[in-house]
């Protein structure tokens, strides 16, 4: 057994490990972060095999941005999850049965096993070039469309997740920026013209205080 | 899991190896689905462990077959979940803002 072969079973053991707390352990919070740790050691993984780019953007996308994104929803809404666990024991069972069928029929039927026997070849992008250059150069020559479409798709989800969120509560200030814009000096300033005042002869207002 | 394939698996990494740890997380996750059907946030989570399985399955067939097309189907993966993690933490926040709750078994106002 080599070193490669090792990490990636460590790697493996750690994201089976994380990914049973994720679905088992009682707190959202936890469950966010053993989420987070199955990203990272899948991320760990994907570089085994090669896949350096994913694998950052794995660590960058996923646990930078995406877990944050849960971690801050579940620490927002305050909610009781003990009503919510009530029928886990009673579904737990069947959810057993279901997953080590399903494993098992995919392990026998589909011959996972069978093909361990076959060492990955070489690596393809190992050559004159990187695996982030050969990843870049596919996609922005034949799957230039499609990476643009991913960026809309990316923009309108922005906008749709601010717009399901926002709210206008009656007694908030809110600033108009098309009023804000449009404002002209005439709106703010209003001169007047008037005689100027002249001072006082000096001895007549011994009394007031200047 | 077999002995006859014991001495096979421990030779070198292999297109097997992440097919197994991917079919084993997507297990993990369909046995969460059933087991937290009621708590909306555990499912989004089940939901991210799944599409992050199938992604092992696409990045160990494109390393074997060394073609870039299956790591740039991941990209284009992980696009659209982060875009389907925000709006649907969107959806839910909105629903424990109208509803305080976030109860699977209490959101059944189409039910008629």
């Amino acid at each position: 057994m080599d070193f490669v072969l090792f990490a990636f079973f460590a790697f493996a053991a750690a994201a089976v490990m994380s990914a049973g707390a994720v679905i088992s352990v009682k707190n959202p919070v936890h469950a966010a972060l053993f989420l987070v740790l199955t990203f990272f050691s899948v991320a760990c993984g994907w570089i085994l095999a090669g896949a350096e780019f994913l694998g950052i953007a794995l660590v960058l996308v996923y646990v930078g941005a995406v877990m944050v994104l849960f971690l801050f929803v579940v620490m927002m809404i305050d909610v009781d999850t003990t009503p919510m666990r009530e029928g886990f024991v009673r579904y737990l069972p069947i959810g057993l049965l279901v997953a080590v069928a399903m494993l098992v029929e995919i392990f026998v039927l589909i011959g996972v096993l069978a093909k361990t026997g076959t060492p990955f070849g070489v690596d393809p992008a190992v050559g004159a070039e990187s695996n982030t250059h050969w990843l870049a150069r596919s996609l922005f020559t034949e799957f230039l469309l499609p990476f643009e479409v991913a960026a809309v798709i990316l923009t309108v989800a922005v906008v749709a997740a601010v717009m399901l969120t926002l709210r206008r509560r009656p007694g908030a200030k809110h600033q108009n920026p098309l009023e804000q814009g449009s404002v002209r000096a005439a709106d703010r300033v209003r001169l007047v013209r008037m005689e100027a005042e002249r001072p006082l002869p000096p001895g007549d207002g011994a009394g007031e205080v200047k | 899991m077999e002995p006859a394939t014991a001495t096979s698996i421990a030779s070198a990494l292999s297109l097997g190896h992440y097919l197994a740890l991917g079919a084993v997380l997507f297990c993990i996750s369909v046995a969460g689905i059933f087991i937290n059907r009621k708590n909306v946030i555990i499912l989004l989570m089940c939901i991210e462990l799944m599409l992050l399985a199938v992604n092992i399955n696409f990045v160990a067939f494109s390393r074997e077959f060394g073609d870039a097309a299956g790591q740039i189907f991941v990209f284009f993966i992980l696009t659209v979940a982060a875009a389907e993690a925000a709006i649907g933490l969107a959806i839910l926040v909105t629903l424990f803002r109208n509803r305080r709750t976030i109860d699977v078994a209490d959101i059944d106002s189409l039910k008629g």
